[in-house]
């Protein structure tokens, strides 16, 4: 939904029990598993409000010039 | 044989008929069946995508699908991104990008129909603050959601 109503996200929903090598690269052991834009990942379903908490932590918004506030699951 | 029921055929056309707006393209990155197999090239689940496309894309005059055959378009996948088949753009009035990479089988599949819907629509059911905060991203941002079928 978020690339719906953003041109800056991208957004892949990717069936990973296909692609081993994915499975691999990104360490996936449980689904959903969430990686935006490498740096941040989470497991499991989050709360709409979360969701876009990391996603803005990451892609900045004018108050957080330079995504300075990674949340707790940031690399 | 159908991937779709008769009784899910039904039930897609209505959902389409009363919720699509605006058409909506399906390209599909895929491996077509005519082709010779190349060693180390095999899509294994290219020829089901393959079908379940072509019988969502006949449930609604607003759905297009364009199937691309990976290998001859090879420079055009990777220009959009597309490195794995495979794969589904959806195009209509959303902003970004919406892919599904994969078969979208099980649960998937109802995601992948309520993102046509949205496409069509150019709106989400997210709460007015969450699209606020999108529309101010500063950046690209690239979100990955994996799953499984079941």
């Amino acid at each position: 939904m978020m690339a719906v109503e953003s041109d800056k996200v991208t957004a892949d929903v990717v069936e990973v029990s296909e692609f081993p090598h994915i499975a691999q690269r990104y360490r996936i052991y449980a689904v959903p598993k969430v990686v935006i834009d490498e740096t941040l990942e989470f497991e499991g379903a989050r709360p709409e409000e979360a969701f876009i908490a990391a996603v803005e932590s990451v892609a900045g918004g004018p108050a957080e010039e330079g995504g300075s506030s990674r949340g707790d699951d940031g690399r | 044989m159908p991937i779709l029921s008769n009784a899910d055929r039904e039930y897609l056309s209505q959902v389409f008929a009363e919720r699509l707006v605006d058409p909506v393209k399906i390209r599909l990155y895929t491996q077509k069946l005519t082709q010779l197999n190349i060693p180390g090239y095999e899509c294994m689940t290219c020829r089901e995508t393959n079908e379940l496309m072509e019988e969502l894309a006949s449930l609604s005059d607003k759905i297009e699908l364009e199937t691309l055959d990976f290998l001859q378009v090879r420079q055009q996948a990777v220009r959009e991104g597309i490195t794995e088949i495979p794969a589904i753009v959806l195009e209509g009035k959303n902003k970004g990008k919406v892919r599904f990479i994969g078969v979208p089988a099980g649960y998937e599949f109802a995601t992948l129909i309520e993102d046509m819907i949205d496409v069509s629509r150019g709106t989400t059911k997210l709460q007015p603050l969450s699209r606020e905060i999108l529309g101010k991203l500063a950046r690209p941002v690239h979100i990955q959601v994996f799953v499984t079928p079941t």
